[in-house]
């Protein structure tokens, strides 16, 4: 079972290396997505399969349409449709489906082989995780939603469209 | 859990870690920029994964929940930001905004 741990851990690493050197942004950003999935997977082994489910579901799906659509929004026009016809050429992503078909593999292989239990022979459960999230840690729980809160606000507030048009003349914010 | 396996975990979030911080340096795109930053906030969470697999506590996944947390505020706040400089200065070259005009 630690096979599956080395064969992710380096799907991780070169995944990684992917995006650093990626040229392209959305590439990058495949790179990073199929990263997060590694790591889930390194999580799964570890025996943490609410952390694994947490990775998916958060990092590798929520806070990468948050980039999505940040790059949506920022469309650099002409250089994008330049983009657009590299995008076409098979061998781009060549290399990101066959670090996910390994990922692919490795989980079917992990799930088939024992659905219930992790690879490692401990195994924490979200239970006890949530018996300690909301016990010892309610203050830190607390924190984290303060933090969230001032997050939102935050980007509220710097994503507003400025109707005054201040930004044009370099000139004084709110 | 084994020893090795801890070890080997510890030293995968080492070169994750140390990849982030490489994209940060490297790279001057201020998007890329912010996704090294989350490669490194994750490799901080493998570690505190790896320690609470080790012995069998159920800390180290809380500690991940609260790097979650801090990570989806961080990207948040970072893309707003990026979202206004790129208005601004129209460009998402971080060198770009090396002055400050108060």
């Amino acid at each position: 079972m630690t096979i599956a741990f080395y064969i992710a851990a380096a799907v991780a690493v070169v995944a990684t290396a992917l995006v650093i050197i990626n040229l392209n942004v959305v590439h990058a950003l495949l790179c990073l997505v199929i990263s997060f999935l590694a790591v889930a997977i390194v999580f799964y082994v570890l025996g943490a399969p609410f952390a694994a489910a947490l990775e998916v579901i958060v990092y590798a799906g929520a806070i990468m349409v948050l980039f999505v659509f940040v790059l949506i929004m920022l469309n650099t026009g002409g250089a994008a449709i330049q983009q657009e016809r590299h995008w076409l050429t098979p061998w781009i992503w060549v290399g990101p489906v066959g670090l996910s078909a390994i990922l692919l593999g490795e989980f079917v292989y992990l799930l088939w082989r024992n659905p219930m239990a992790a690879a490692s022979d401990v195994l924490v459960e979200p239970r006890q995780v949530g018996a300690l999230l909301f016990g010892p840690y309610l203050l830190a729980v607390e924190l984290a939603s303060m933090l969230l809160l001032a997050g939102l606000v935050g980007a509220y507030h710097l994503g507003r469209v400025d109707r005054q048009g201040a930004d044009e003349h370099g000139g004084k914010e709110q | 859990m084994s020893v090795v396996l801890m070890q080997h975990a510890l030293l995968l979030a080492m070169v994750l870690f140390a990849l982030g911080t490489i994209g940060v340096l490297m790279r001057r795109n201020l998007i890329v920029m912010l996704m090294s930053v989350e490669i490194m906030l994750n490799a901080a969470g493998l570690a505190f994964i790896a320690a609470g697999s080790r012995w069998g506590q159920a800390d180290g996944q809380v500690m991940f929940i609260l790097i979650l947390a801090l990570a989806a505020a961080e990207v948040a706040v970072g893309l707003a930001l990026i979202l206004r400089l790129y208005q601004r200065l129209g460009t998402l070259d971080a060198d770009a905004a090396d002055q400050m005009r108060g």
